[in-house]
């Protein structure tokens, strides 16, 4: 039988990893994937409370899941699609050089 | 762990899986080689797979393999070379803060840590019932109770799509 807190300790770990990489990476395309990351420990979670909780015949902790996959998706076209736009006119995309706003 | 009893079988597999899981999405993050971290993100993908189906959410793992492993990474790796002429070698992949970013992930690993370990979670999963109800359920739940989120759903993924084809087309 596996503890509930083994689950929560590995999506915490995962988390922290993409925590780590959204501050501290450069380049665009790996803070998107550190963001990717923070999702997915994110939905550890809501599936492992699903499983562990006494009511599991309302699915509401898988629905919520497959909408965070399904917004995953949708947040990855259009960020990567930000990111190839940007690099077209400006020639990179490391995050630090992307400054048109800063005042 | 307050005692060390004899692990299960379904323990070890656990482990095994866990620890595939936090390795390769610490390469993720760590490794200076972007293509490095995608091949590393694709690796932690199906681990967090092997976890749903460790919790019997198989609807869900397979999920994970077709939009995650299928789309997402295979969209993530397209735009690595598309876009890789000058990150390679040049720049240090991390910036300025990356000291503090570090630390504060891991005091926030720490804290998240102190809260799961203090609080006396259930242990026992019950009994469900076959995986097929489990699906049939799942798609209930989609078309009764949360069918307006299900429905702004469909229509955000739409506008995403449009919305990506335009921000990335050539003109």
């Amino acid at each position: 039988m596996i503890p509930l807190n083994w689950y929560l300790m590995v999506a915490g770990f995962l988390f922290a990893c993409g925590l780590y990489g959204a501050l501290a990476r450069r380049n665009a395309i790996a803070i998107l994937m550190g963001v990717e990351l923070m999702l997915n420990a994110a939905n550890i979670n809501l599936v492992a409370f699903w499983r562990y909780s006494d009511t599991f015949a309302d699915m509401s902790g898988q629905v919520f899941a497959l909408m965070v996959i399904a917004l995953a998706a949708a947040e990855a076209a259009v960020g990567l699609a930000l990111i190839i736009s940007v690099y077209r006119k400006r020639k990179t995309i490391n995050v630090e050089e992307l400054d048109a706003l800063a005042g | 762990m307050p005692e060390l009893p004899i692990p299960s079988v379904g323990q070890l597999v656990f482990a095994a899986v866990a620890l595939f899981t936090a390795i390769s999405g610490l390469i993720v993050v760590a490794s200076p080689n972007l293509f490095h971290n995608a091949l590393a993100l694709v690796a932690t993908l199906f681990g967090v797979a092997g976890l749903y189906i460790l919790l019997e959410a198989e609807f869900l793992a397979v999920s994970q393999v077709l939009v995650y492993v299928g789309a997402i990474a295979t969209l993530i790796t397209f735009a690595i070379m598309l876009t890789r002429s000058m990150m390679y070698g040049r720049t240090s992949p991390v910036n300025r803060q990356w000291g503090k970013a570090a630390i504060f992930a891991v005091l926030f690993f720490a804290v998240l840590l102190g809260f799961v370990q203090g609080i006396p979670w259930v242990s026992n999963m019950a009994e469900l019932p076959s995986s097929q109800e489990t699906i049939v359920a799942l798609g209930m739940e989609f078309v009764t109770t949360y069918v307006v989120a299900f429905e702004v759903l469909g229509l955000l993924l739409l506008v995403a799509l449009v919305g990506a084809v335009m921000l990335a087309r050539d003109n």
